[in-house]
């Protein structure tokens, strides 16, 4: 009966079909456990984040959100007394494997802090320094194609094209996030990791900043974390409720705010626990 | 029982919401309880004091409009406090509605006072408890969240159905006795259907408490006995 139907469908339905079909997994986490020297920050977290959607990290203060944030692209490395024990996948290939070049993955993985931190070089540089380092461009004419783009796909060009040359860190804060997302963008990540990054922005800032989430996801992952449930019920398809170290409920961000499973879950979005 | 807001002015306001929504109900139950008196005792009085309720009814509608919009703007509330305040919404104009009803039975006790009377009717009076029980015990299934109450309700509307049923079936043979009950006849007619179709927003009440509570509606479709669209009686 299946069968018969899809035959006499147009080709825009199933060309329709397919892109709302099941989403690969670009990143998952199995059993992982975190230290910072005796304290243990996440117990035994099991995730999937899926390719080409945002999936946004909630719970209140000290619950290892952002901890686990920072396994995906190995930034606990540089914390010493961290700890991380358990798998990483990142299209089925552990991200501690000994093979693996961190420089290369913390590439192909950018993140985004809450307040915006821009180099103290000029625009165009800031954008630059990350593909010409990484080898990726062939010469200027490369260098400023790349530097267009990623400002084009971060909302920022058409406000910064006269003045490349100017300092980044003489930007507004808002563009000065759109100017770390370009950044982030140029060295051709598949995944961008977002730490409250709208935390010290204004609301039109912030909702920019959502929209190019939004338009963002069609070539890359995204995964954020947020204090704002707002947000996060705005911008995200599926959400992941931390709390205490332990991952107690994730899945389709529309059935987390409109019929949790979890009682905790369901008492930290309506305010019944800060 | 679950934990209060952190934010208590929260708590507060969803408290006047389910008052309101409270005394909608009990104002809707003493309209049909006095309408259906009014009619028992050919009270033209009391009737109009039924007809008199209704304004009352819906300014507490007006109230909870205003409130549940308010509390969607201000709160952005979540999941339960989201499902509930949204039920809340749909609920006050069904209750609403059985105002209506309730009202429209009582502008025809007005009517039927001043014809003469057709043999005592037992059955109006037995299906106007019977829904105004359906309307309390829904009303306090919403405030409740109480899923098993609410079922409760749902499946009793098959009897309000029956009694219906064998209500019209009565009500065509006088009419077809004798033509001067004519005009009394379709008056009750249309009270005994005002009557059904208040037991049939109870249920439609109940199936928003589901939703409520389990944050799914309800897949079953109700049992329908009601089969007075259907029935033809033929003369003898």
């Amino acid at each position: 009966m299946k069968g018969t139907a899809k035959m006499s469908e147009p080709a825009g339905a199933e060309a329709a079909q397919t892109a709302t079909a099941a989403p690969s997994t670009k990143v998952r986490a199995s059993g992982v456990n975190v230290h910072y020297g005796d304290k243990q920050a996440l117990f035994d977290v099991s995730l999937d984040v899926h390719e080409n959607r945002v999936t946004a990290l909630i719970g209140p203060s000290g619950c290892g959100k952002s901890t686990f944030l920072r396994c995906v692209n190995r930034m606990n490395d540089t914390i010493p007394i961290c700890r991380v024990d358990g798998l990483i996948e990142i299209d089925g290939q552990d991200i501690y494997a000994p093979e693996i070049d961190v420089v290369q993955l913390r590439a192909r993985i950018g993140m985004v802090f809450q307040k915006p931190n821009p180099f103290p070089k000029s625009i165009y540089e800031n954008i630059a320094y990350g593909p010409r380092i990484h080898g990726m461009a062939r010469g200027k004419a490369d260098l400023d194609e790349v530097v267009e783009s990623s400002l084009r796909r971060a909302g920022l060009w058409e406000e910064v094209k006269d003045r490349l040359a100017e300092p980044g860190t003489g930007l507004s804060g808002g563009q000065q996030q759109r100017l770390c997302i370009a950044r982030a963008i140029a060295v051709n990540p598949d995944v961008i990791l977002m730490d409250e990054p709208c935390s010290a922005l204004d609301p039109i800032a912030t909702a920019r900043i959502e929209e190019l989430m939004d338009e963002l996801r069609r070539n890359y992952t995204i995964v954020i974390v947020t204090h704002s449930m707002q947000q996060a019920a705005r911008v995200s398809q599926r959400t992941a409720f931390f709390h205490l170290g332990y991952l107690v409920e994730s899945g389709a961000t529309e059935m987390i705010f409109t019929n949790p499973e979890d009682e905790r879950t369901q008492d930290y979005i309506t305010g019944r626990f800060g | 029982m679950v934990t209060d807001h952190i934010v208590k002015s929260f708590d507060e306001e969803l408290a006047r919401l389910s008052d309101l929504i409270s005394r909608m109900g009990g104002l809707a139950e003493t309209q049909l309880e006095d309408s259906i008196e009014a009619l028992q005792r050919r009270d033209s009085s009391l009737a109009e004091g039924a007809i008199e309720i209704d304004r009352v009814i819906d300014a507490h509608h007006a109230e909870v409009d205003e409130l549940a919009i308010r509390l969607l703007a201000l709160r952005q509330p979540m999941a339960a406090d989201l499902r509930h305040i949204v039920t809340a919404l749909k609920v006050a104009p069904i209750v609403e509605r059985i105002g209506d009803y309730s009202k429209n039975v009582a502008k025809r006790t007005i009517a039927l006072n001043q014809v003469p009377p057709v043999k005592p009717l037992f059955t109006i009076p037995r299906m106007g408890r019977l829904v105004r029980e359906m309307i309390k015990d829904v009303l306090d299934a919403f405030s409740n969240a109480d899923v098993g109450m609410a079922g409760d309700v749902w499946a009793r509307d098959k009897e309000v159905d029956d009694m219906y049923d064998s209500l019209f079936r009565e009500l065509l043979t006088y009419m077809m006795e004798d033509a001067r009950n004519i005009t009394a006849c379709t008056h009750l007619l249309f009270v005994a259907r005002n009557i059904e179709r208040i037991g049939d927003l109870a249920t439609n009440v109940a199936e928003l408490v589901h939703y409520q509570v389990e944050g799914e509606p309800l897949s079953e479709d109700r049992p329908k006995a009601d089969e007075a669209s259907i029935t033809v009686v033929e003369p003898q």
